[in-house]
């Protein structure tokens, strides 16, 4: 079977500033891709990239065998079948949590307003979240408002799930909440892509890790592999840093 | 499109060039962009076309061509407007930064906390409610012909004066407003931020909260100054002789309307520079201070 998504030899810069070069990443369906990295190593880009929120300078992007990052293709049909989660939310203050929820599987997905809600009410059950229903989202907790967005992403069904640092903006206590959630998700077979600075949660949930550095896909490698004996010296820094129990490989592993 | 410019050597953009499938979709970006620009001007061609054939097929078109939009009546009338014009121009140009200064004033005297300052905020508050609730032509005709009646020493006695002394008035009350707007919508934690690293309210307002605020409120303040603009014209009814009351003059003993298209004109020339400077100033503020389109 063919891949669901296919990057390669994808470039991106803004103005001098090389923010990816010549990634190639291949996600399956029910994969579940981590990227690790420093701020600023890329991973949020690669993600907006995917989403075709950025124009690419090189390279190319397949969706389930098709190319979209050619520019005849329409991104909002493309964006329909794929969902996003950021880092800050980004939920409509003005709309209900019900209808942020519905909002686009009404309007871009024409499901009828029953349906919807339905559809709605049902996730947001299940992400603990029901009592909230008809409340505005500044009224929640910042825990509460990202599973909402979890849940607006997962209304349109997507075959693919983009989440950018999606706790990063949390407090610690509020973080378990949401990964909760996204491991349950991560079980229920979603194919996701997420960039995370959770190491202990990407060793758990991930099939595969990517560790971007300056733009580049270092080391990819199933969680086992490159949490106990990553290959490259930068990663092993980088684990190092994050994660002080990190074992060091002795010098005859690596490479 | 042309590859990148060559960077020093060490630079990876130096060693990079696009690949084949990036140089064909340049190309097919470029052919949709020509697509666009072709079906841009298709259209507008269009409506332009179908408005002046509508305009000029109907039934009327003749006399309201021979009233309104004479060549000869334009011409001959052009360099009274042209002359009284100018008086709108000076009344615009005065009042404006009188008008600026004196509402953010007002803006900052409601803002006030201090308790000394309290009969200050209520007078800003009577200024605004009263001035902005009186039509701003009673206030031209009551200043423009009560003032000087008043025989108030060291102050001009002109009409251009109090015709001008009005308008402040009047812009002031509302422009008091937008500025409020503007302050009020800076977030509380800037302030909180300020109070914390020790500034002063009046320092707070001073550096932190006005400048943000000024920036946000841009375009609505030009919005009243086009506004203002043509205002201006409101003083021709104390008998100033204006572009209007050039226009007026012109039109009441030759019949013919064309000096008021003429005085539109003139007004439209002054208004849509403005806008566009507007457009410009705000596109480079947010350039400056949001990453690229996020």
């Amino acid at each position: 079977m063919s891949a669901l998504l296919e990057v390669s030899a994808l470039r991106k810069s803004y103005g001098d500033r090389l923010v990816l070069d010549d990634v190639d990443l291949r996600v399956d369906r029910h994969d579940v891709v981590c990227l690790i990295g420093s701020s600023g190593s890329g991973k949020s880009t690669l993600l907006r990239c995917l989403n075709l929120l950025e124009e690419i300078d090189d390279g190319t992007i397949a969706f389930d065998g098709r190319e979209i990052s050619d520019p005849r293709v329409d991104p909002r049909e493309v964006r329909g079948r794929i969902g996003m989660v950021f880092q800050s939310y980004n939920l409509f203050p003005h709309l209900s949590v019900l209808d942020n929820c519905t909002l686009a599987p009404r309007r871009v997905h024409g499901l009828g307003r029953r349906a919807a809600e339905d559809r709605a009410r049902d996730l947001l059950d299940r992400f603990g979240l029901a009592e909230h229903v008809d409340q505005h989202p500044d009224r929640l907790s910042g825990g509460q408002q990202q599973r909402v967005a979890l849940v607006r992403a997962l209304c349109t069904r997507p075959e693919l799930l983009l989440l950018d640092e999606i706790t990063a903006a949390l407090d610690p206590e509020l973080v378990g909440d949401v990964l909760t959630a996204v491991r349950e998700l991560a079980e229920q077979g979603t194919t996701m892509v997420l960039a995370t600075h959770e190491m202990a949660f990407a060793r758990d949930v991930a099939t595969s890790v990517c560790f971007l550095h300056q733009g580049r896909i270092l080391e990819q490698a199933p969680p086992a592999q490159l949490f106990t004996a990553p290959r490259e010296e930068r990663t092993r820094r980088f684990l190092r840093r994050v994660l002080p129990d990190v074992p060091t490989p002795p010098p005859s592993r690596s490479l | 499109m042309s590859s990148p410019a060559p960077t020093p050597a060490a630079s990876p953009a130096a060693t990079w060039a696009p690949s084949r499938r990036e140089l064909e979709r340049r190309s097919v970006r470029r052919r949709l962009r020509r697509r666009s620009v072709l079906v841009a001007t298709a259209a507008t061609v269009l409506v332009v076309v179908v408005l002046g054939v509508g305009l000029v097929t109907s039934p009327g078109w003749p006399t309201v061509q021979a009233t309104f939009f004479s060549l000869e009546d334009a011409r001959a009338s052009f360099p009274t407007i042209l002359d009284g014009f100018w008086l709108n121009v000076r009344l615009f140009l005065l009042a404006q930064p009188l008008i600026l200064v004196l509402a953010l004033a007002l803006a900052l005297a409601r803002q006030a906390r201090a308790a000394w300052l309290t009969p200050v905020r209520v007078l800003a508050v009577l200024y605004t409610d009263f001035f902005r609730g009186v039509p701003t032509i009673l206030l031209v005709l009551m200043f423009a012909f009560g003032m000087p009646a008043l025989g108030l020493q060291g102050v001009p006695n002109s009409l251009f004066f109090w015709a001008l002394v009005a308008l402040v008035v009047s812009y002031s009350a509302y422009v008091a407003e937008v500025f409020r707007a503007g302050i009020e919508s800076v977030h509380p934690s800037q302030l909180a931020s300020a109070d914390a690293l020790g500034l002063s309210r009046a320092q707070a307002m001073r550096f932190v909260v006005v400048p943000q605020a000024v920036r946000r409120v841009v375009p609505p303040l030009l919005n009243d100054f086009i506004s203002l603009t043509k205002d201006t014209a409101l003083v021709s009814s104390v008998a100033l002789f204006d572009a209007l009351f050039s226009a007026r003059d012109y039109a009441s003993y030759s019949f013919n309307f064309t000096p008021y298209v003429v005085v539109s004109l003139f007004f439209v020339v002054l208004t849509v520079p403005l806008a566009r400077l507007t457009d410009h100033l705000q596109r480079r503020a947010r350039r400056r201070e949001q990453a690229g389109g996020r």
